[in-house]
């Protein structure tokens, strides 16, 4: 694949002309032909919708940047003034503030496709690293935009997020009243966090290009992660075009019609109604929660009985990922030959979504019926305190210890030596496209 | 690969993707458990992906705003002109557009707007036009805070999306007005409500029962027969909760029903497109196994 | 694009059916590409309270003979002038062959009113807006690039290509007008 031919025969004299000077419709020509494993799946099909969740918030973004006012006293009218007076307003608005939780939707599963079948490692590791990259970029981004709107959660999320900078030994006051412009969250802080979230969906697309180029320097990986001879090219592989343009589209559709179920007909349930409550710096709502794609997050801040050392897990959470490439001890790729790796795959999954659970409830909560254990650490074993204590364990464990550790000790199923293989005698009992 | 395989590899992908917007979902209840009575159920037209809203409702409701809530509530982000939008309460298909619509011109008139004199410069108050905002019962929020024992009554704009429950919530508060609690220490401004959020269990005695519920500063707005409907129904305290808190949903997002009519015809095109795409799919991997 | 795997899979018998589906999922993608534009599009054109403000009311009785009042009207000016007999004699008399832009003065204004010129501030050449009273005309001077008009806003001298245009509007009595 890294090694893929041109095949892009220029026709006309304005195409030769171009081809010599700027070789843009080659390198498109190139793209479109590029040999992919057809053994794809449906899994795979999460970057080109998250591509397309990227431009619809940029287009959306951009029409909104039109109409919004970035003052304190205005924000929040200007918000409601595009969604009651600007036409077709509501619509924009409801899909760039839904299209946010559709792209984490997107990615996260994006995410967990690349963990399941082995696409961070050898030689695809800065695939992965942008990856990760482009993912801190988009949590960035979607907290900077989350707060334009000037309502309750808008301001104490931005309230609590900027105090966690606080936290930071010697430094962090200084640094804190720095990044806010002032002593509290006010006209300076929204006016640079829109700025910013203005600017770091440019970031992000420079590197998903980034992202794209690296993968198609070390080459598509594939539900069975054996790389592809060159000899078996012709065999193992088709044109991305229209094989795979068919078949993501087919999934962005089906994608696109959920997106649409929650504009045209639950815009807010992904939101909290607290934010339509304009911004009162003297009274704080009785619950704040951040948005749903940060609460696994968030319950790992809280789950550490240290504010500094809350701060450093939860940027610990998203930073061992980082690492992910070197703490994979496995010579398979892909976990459809790693049984026992699956299991805590699975379960890692699972923690995931507790952790979510965990982030929107309150710690002192009692997980189970009512009544008390005993208290340890802060807080009452039957807590949430406690379950998102055990959960961030696990998180951290499966990263720093069970993946290395199973990498070394485990017997991995036989690897077919071509992916047509599994395809011919009929495939395994997974999932296929 | 076969047809089957194939739409069973999808049916798990969308129960994938369904798992993760039901964890959301799921998420939310826990959050609005407070110690609050189940809401009240106002059987609203407008609920549902096909509801609309009933336009003698919407005017009942917008009488009601008008003559008891507006007296103490600012309603800062409506326009008299709205109410003439298309699927609003005086909505006329005749109408050359909202501004000119002639009951919205009437019903602008008799509000007195704050203004400035263009020659003298000089604070005047006018007749209101259908461009004008609600005028604000208060010159500002510590006036109105001052005037209401130090609690401002709240912006009722965008209530309906500011409070779980919606339109159900805000029927249910205004008819929860109910005997105050044996034994619950009431303060003075306050007042007892079944639907309100809060935690009554440090005004209890030791060991008694809690009621649900929690202090309001608004004392019960509506008394029967307190409005005249100008369509005969009977103002009792139940029905003008009942059209105040649709016309307060309306107002709130006052496009939603042309977004959801919109959006059956949008997921109408995205089925066929799908069933499209879907059948190009098939031709093209045709004799490719994968 | 798509049509050309048709081929290449080489069965021929239903290829215009075959080649339909590709060109109607093409088309469909077409069609929610432009679903997608339109609403994007269309949010540039005037919002509902801009629009709101189309049309504004003015007491012509504030206005007194010789004087001018500009008034603002969809954020622009407008001029709102009481001619004296004499600017109204110089405006009626010009013959209409002396004029780049012909337009008798009786079009500009309102039966009965004729005392009273309602014209948009702007010069027609690139938007300035002209002075009264220094022009060669007795009436409007662009300041920007020196188009001079006359006391019924024609052009006469200058680059702007036409004369100062008269907004929509009507008495609604005697004394007040509706401009928009």
């Amino acid at each position: 694949m890294s090694d893929h031919e041109s095949t892009y025969v220029p026709k006309t004299g304005i195409e030769k002309w171009l081809d010599t000077r700027l070789p843009i419709i080659r390198f498109g020509a190139d793209y479109m032909s590029l040999p992919t494993p057809r053994n794809l799946n449906y899994w795979w099909t999460f970057g080109g919708i998250l591509a397309l969740c990227l431009v619809i918030q940029i287009a959306t973004g951009v029409i909104l940047a039109m109409h919004y006012v970035p003052n304190t006293e205005m924000a929040f009218a200007s918000v409601e003034r595009i969604m009651r007076d600007v036409n077709g307003g509501d619509l924009i608005r409801y899909t760039h503030a839904n299209g946010a939780s559709m792209f984490f939707i997107a990615v996260y599963l994006h995410m967990l496709r690349g963990l399941y079948y082995g696409s961070y490692k050898a030689p695809r590791e800065m695939i992965w690293i942008v990856g990760c990259l482009i993912f801190f970029l988009m949590i960035a981004t979607a907290f900077l935009g989350y707060v334009l709107p000037w309502g309750q959660m808008s301001y104490w999320g931005a309230e609590v997020i900027t105090n966690l900078i606080g936290a930071i030994p010697v430094v962090g006051e200084p640094v804190l009243i720095w990044l806010r412009g002032g002593p509290a969250i006010d006209n300076a802080t929204l006016n640079r966090f829109f700025s910013l979230h203005y600017l770091l969906p440019f970031v992000i697309a420079g590197c998903v290009v980034l992202h794209l180029w690296a993968l198609h320097a070390a080459g598509q990986n594939n539900p069975v992660g054996i790389l592809i001879p060159k000899d078996r090219q012709a065999k193992d592989t088709v044109p991305f075009h229209p094989y795979f343009t068919v078949k993501d589209g087919f999934a962005i559709i089906l994608f696109l019609m959920l997106f649409a179920l929650f504009v045209f007909f639950m815009p807010n349930a992904l939101g909290h109604a607290d934010n339509y409550i304009p911004a009162n710096p003297l009274v704080t709502p009785a619950h704040i929660v951040p948005e749903w794609y940060m609460l696994p997050f968030y319950a790992i801040l809280r789950a550490i009985p240290d504010k500094f050392g809350g701060v450093m897990a939860m940027f610990g959470a998203i930073g061992v990922l980082f690492v992910l490439p070197w703490l994979d001890t496995s010579k398979v790729r892909s976990m459809r030959y790693r049984p026992t790796m699956r299991t805590f795959f699975i379960l890692f999954v699972i923690v995931g979504l507790i952790l979510g659970w965990c982030g929107a409830q309150l710690p002192d909560a009692p997980v189970i019926g009512t009544f008390k254990t005993f208290t340890l650490i802060d807080g009452d074993l039957n807590s949430y305190l406690w379950l998102t204590r055990f959960a961030t364990a696990y998180y951290f464990a499966f990263f720093l210890i069970i993946m290395p550790l199973v990498g070394l000790r485990e017997t991995p199923r036989t690897i077919p030596a071509t992916i047509s293989e599994p395809v011919l005698s009929g495939g395994d009992a997974e999932m296929k496209g | 690969m076969t047809l089957q395989t194939n739409i069973r590899a999808m049916k798990k992908t969308l129960v994938l993707i369904a798992a993760a917007a039901g964890l959301t979902f799921a998420a939310q209840p826990a959050l609005a458990a407070g110690e609050a009575h189940a809401l009240r159920n106002g059987g609203f037209s407008f609920e549902g992906p096909f509801g609309s809203f009933d336009r003698n409702q919407l005017q009942r409701g917008y009488k009601v705003y008008r003559e008891v809530c507006a007296s103490c509530h600012s309603m800062d982000l409506m326009h008299f002109r709205t109410l003439a939008e298309p699927g609003g309460p005086f909505f006329d298909s005749h109408q050359a557009s909202p501004a000119e619509n002639r009951w919205v011109k009437a019903l602008a008139k008799e509000v007195q707007i704050a203004d400035i004199d263009t020659e003298t410069g000089e604070p005047v108050m006018r007749d209101g036009t259908a461009a004008d905002r609600f005028p604000n019962p208060y010159p500002n929020a510590t006036a109105a805070a001052a005037a209401n024992g130090g609690a401002a009554p709240p912006d009722l704009s965008v209530m309906a999306k500011a409070r779980h429950g919606g339109a159900n919530y805000i029927y249910s508060l205004l008819t929860g007005y109910a005997a105050v609690p044996q034994g619950l220490q009431i303060r003075p401004g306050q007042h007892y409500n079944m639907y309100m959020a809060g935690d009554l269990t440090p005004f209890m005695p030791e060991g008694a029962h809690v009621p649900p519920g929690g202090f309001i500063a608004m004392p019960a707005p509506l008394t029967a027969g307190q409005v005249t409907y100008d369509d005969d129904t009977v103002a009792s305290v139940d029905q003008m909760a009942k059209d105040v808190a649709a016309y307060i949903a309306w107002a709130s997002d006052p496009r939603q029903v042309q977004r959801k009519q919109t959006g059956v015809g949008v997921l109408i095109f995205l089925f066929i497109f799908a069933g499209i795409t879907y059948l190009s799919y098939r031709r093209i991997w045709k004799g490719v196994a994968h | 694009m798509a049509e050309s795997v048709v081929t290449e899979n080489g069965e021929g018998g239903d290829a215009t059916r075959r080649d339909f589906i590709h060109i109607a999922a093409g088309a469909a993608a077409v069609g929610a590409g432009a679903m997608l534009a339109w609403p994007l599009i269309n949010s540039m054109n005037p919002a509902a309270d801009t629009l709101a403000l189309a049309s504004i009311e003015f007491d012509m009785t504030k206005v007194q003979e010789g004087q001018q009042i500009v008034i603002k009207w969809q954020g622009k000016p407008v001029f709102v002038r009481y001619r004296t007999a004499r600017e109204l004699q110089e405006a009626v008399s010009t013959p209409l062959s002396a004029l780049k832009d012909p337009e008798a003065d009786a079009d500009r204004v309102k039966e009965g009113h004729s005392q009273y010129l309602v014209v948009l501030g702007n010069c027609t050449h690139l938007g300035c807006i002209p002075t009264f009273g220094t022009g060669d005309f007795g009436g409007w001077f662009c300041p920007c690039h020196g188009s001079h008009y006359d006391t019924s806003g024609r052009i006469r001298k200058g680059p702007a290509p036409a004369n100062l245009v008269v907004p929509e509007y009507a008495y609604l009595s005697d004394t007040r007008i509706k401009i928009g």
